[in-house]
């Protein structure tokens, strides 16, 4: 059975050379996404510069300073709907200055789709998104191989590339990954079929996105509910005993009458009732946003976590941490910084920079430790107080975290908890 | 067996609600950027959900140009009492009375870039830390780069090649004084979305957005309303047409369009179907290429 009516979110990492602006052009385009107003704007600019036809991947084009330097510098976020499914799609370029923003784009991903010219193959490009995709373990993973009208769609071009791709990523940790032959510029098994490869039996990429199994994609074993705020009613007699714990469960399933520890306190208690607006329910499972009433009166507060007494988080002070440097102003060593965590938000400092990872090779280097804007380096922090952690593998929810820097109130960091 | 899954709606109302709770959790005086309109009537309705059963612990702050539909104040007001929220009132009649800003003169002249002014003067004036917008990713180029927290400097100005990332769901909210941010808990929402959640909550909204009889002039390629403010030009003449509504705003450059459109059901069916953006009808954005960046830039919603 589909999962119909799904919200999927999905990152396209590239650049205006391997395609990615048309193949998101010909997704909205073929899915009839595409409104006449953009329509016409976009066949009066493509007239104006020349071009035959219309350019799809002007209807991506952004801020002025990116139409002006024809890049992407930022993330855009795109929407489109079938039948099937709702679409967001997180729009990142693709070259190593921007590292921070694929990594931002893949934070909130199903999946990924990474582009490869068929004509060029594998090549460094292409390794530096599937490991940004594994190190946020998005968990699928689809490798277009585009432009096959340029080699003559040839199966030996689409066969070579799977099986260069296979040699470099298996060390990698994505589950989930797929090939498809496509042309983006001609629209083969973009939104239709190509009838131009026979010799690929697979469903062309939209379909692929709308039958993606992404159900289990949340963690529904570990019960984690960060408390965001707590509902008290002030003046209104009615509910003026009412006492609700308000958060968006980040992992697990819980339910009226579960036993439960709050963390850090230790302390444990009875889920009374779980409410919405409409009324109480009787479960609650990631991402949903409710409140949970306790049997006994406990101080709670926001950044607490409330679990499963025989499923708790380790609360630790120490952890090691794969972070992205997203600033310009590098690390400042055994510097402080605010580290959020869920809702929870203490002091932190990188006692150490135990490797650097070469983005291009993927090798590490543990001789070069600053830590520099697009650097990626695996560290250990240590926190005034205890987070209540899980590893970013089992629990993407818990396992992230990010740096602020105090003196500039800037996102300098974001890391996995390893 | 259970599903354990949220169908998209769910899943999007359920992020907006978690939004406007980081929002009441890391800032000291948000207000609701209330204009009336369906995305920040659906925000208001979301603020409700999220904390029920408390109050909405947000003022709804609105910027009135002083050229408005009589009907969207109506609401206004209703709403507010209904709700029991705190109302604060920016007036772009008062900064010309006192100078701040000049009217704009000249054929297409309107009261829409002034707005900016009334309100940073107001989040100014009223110590706002947080303006919680409707503003949605899928309205216009710039928009799609909005995060959901929105970092604004002391000149209340937005620098979008110096925006903070925004990876999971972990929002910054951090400033310092005289700053202040703009949250958008319905990023993610497109305009079949608001419709599709407008119908699913029976949300009520301003009598506007449903067909009805309207006196209309034809210009720059939609109907503009009737009204005390209008001034004909040459050429120009005045229809009775059934029309509606997309987007709400200042009823100077508000254009309708042709439509038989009375229910939500009939509207939801009809957007679903239509081949213009919604804000192909607001004749502020066809200024330039650029226009809502520059806006935005300078301190606009």
């Amino acid at each position: 059975m589909l999962d119909n009516n799904q919200l999927l979110r999905f990152t396209t990492a590239g650049s205006v050379d391997d395609g990615k602006s048309t193949l998101i052009g010909r997704l909205l385009y073929d899915s009839k996404s595409i409104f006449e107003d953009q329509l016409e704007a976009v066949e009066n600019t493509s007239k104006r510069k020349g071009h035959e036809g219309v350019d799809l991947a002007l209807f991506t084009d952004g801020l002025r300073d990116e139409r002006e330097q024809g890049i992407t510098i930022d993330v855009a976020y795109r929407y489109f709907t079938t039948p099937k499914r709702k679409f967001i799609i997180a729009d990142t370029p693709g070259h190593i200055q921007y590292t921070r923003n694929m990594v931002t784009g893949a934070s909130t991903a199903n999946a990924a789709i990474i582009l490869v010219d068929a004509r060029h193959g594998v090549i460094e490009q292409t390794k530096r998104h599937s490991f940004i995709a594994s190190l946020l373990q998005i968990p699928h993973v689809i490798v277009c191989i585009n432009k096959m009208d340029l080699v003559d769609y040839s199966e030996e071009a689409f066969i070579k590339v799977i099986e260069k791709y296979e040699e470099f990523s298996s060390k990698m940790l994505v589950k989930d990954v797929r090939f498809i032959p496509i042309s983006a510029l001609n629209g083969d098994n973009v939104v239709n079929r190509s009838t131009n490869m026979d010799w690929y039996q697979g469903a062309p990429l939209l379909h692929t996105l709308e039958t993606l199994h992404i159900s289990s994609d949340y963690n529904k074993v570990d019960a984690r509910f960060p408390v965001q705020t707590i509902l008290r009613p002030q003046s209104d007699d009615s509910n003026r005993d009412y006492r609700g714990y308000a958060g968006r469960v980040a992992s697990g399933i819980f339910r009226p009458g579960d036993e439960v520890t709050i963390m850090p306190s230790g302390f444990n208690s009875r889920i009374k009732s779980i409410d919405t607006f409409e009324g109480s329910v009787e479960q609650a499972f990631a991402p949903m946003s409710v409140s949970i009433v306790l049997e006994d009166d406990i101080d709670i507060s926001r950044g607490d976590m409330i679990v499963r007494p025989n499923n708790k988080p380790e609360a630790l002070q120490d952890i090691e941490v794969m972070l992205c440097w997203l600033h310009n102003k590098p690390a400042r060593p055994r510097a402080k910084y605010s580290i959020r965590h869920t809702t929870n938000e203490q002091t932190a400092m990188i006692q150490e920079v135990i490797y650097k990872i070469d983005i291009d090779s993927l090798e590490r280097n543990h001789e070069d430790k600053e830590l520099g804007m697009n650097d990626i380096c695996k560290v250990k922090i240590r926190t005034t107080k205890p987070l209540m952690i899980d590893s970013y593998r089992e629990n993407r929810a818990t396992g992230s975290i990010i740096l602020i820097d105090n003196t500039t109130n800037e996102t300098v960091a974001a890391g996995m908890i390893v | 067996m259970s599903k354990y899954y949220l169908n998209y709606l769910d899943e999007l109302e359920s992020e907006a609600i978690y939004v406007l709770r980081e929002v009441w959790a890391q800032f000291q005086n948000p207000v609701i950027l209330f204009s009336g309109g369906k995305d920040s009537i659906v925000v208001t309705h979301l603020a409700r959900k999220a904390f029920y059963p408390c109050k909405i612990p947000f003022a709804l702050m609105h910027v009135d140009t002083g050229h408005n539909f009589p009907e969207t104040i109506q609401f206004r007001d209703d709403l507010v009492k209904e709700l029991g929220v705190k109302l604060i009132v920016g007036s772009v009649q008062k900064s010309i009375d006192q100078g701040r800003v000049a009217e704009e003169r000249g054929k297409n002249a309107t009261r829409n870039a002034l707005q900016t002014t009334t309100l940073l003067d107001a989040i100014e004036e009223h110590r706002v830390d947080c303006a919680i917008g409707g503003g949605r990713r899928d309205e216009e180029k710039a928009r799609a780069k909005e995060r959901f927290f929105s970092h604004r400097d002391d000149f209340g100005q937005w620098d979008p090649k110096n925006q903070r990332p925004e990876l999971w769901n972990l929002f910054n909210g951090k400033h310092f004084e005289g700053e202040h941010f703009r949250a958008f808990p319905i990023s993610n929402w497109t305009e079949m979305d608001v419709w599709n959640y407008i119908k699913k909550e029976t949300i009520s909204i301003p009598s506007l957005y449903f067909a009805h009889q309207r006196e209309v002039v034809w210009r720059q390629n939609s109907w503009i309303p009737n009204s005390e403010f209008l001034k004909l030009e040459e050429n120009e003449e005045i229809h009775l047409k059934k029309i509606r509504f997309r987007t709400l705003g200042d009823i100077t450059i508000t254009g309708g369009i042709e439509s038989d459109a009375d229910t939500v059901e009939k509207i939801a069916l009809e957007v679903s179907a239509m081949r213009q953006t919604e804000r192909g009808n607001r004749s502020d954005d066809k200024r330039s290429e650029t226009s809502m960046e520059d806006r935005k830039r300078q301190g606009y919603f």
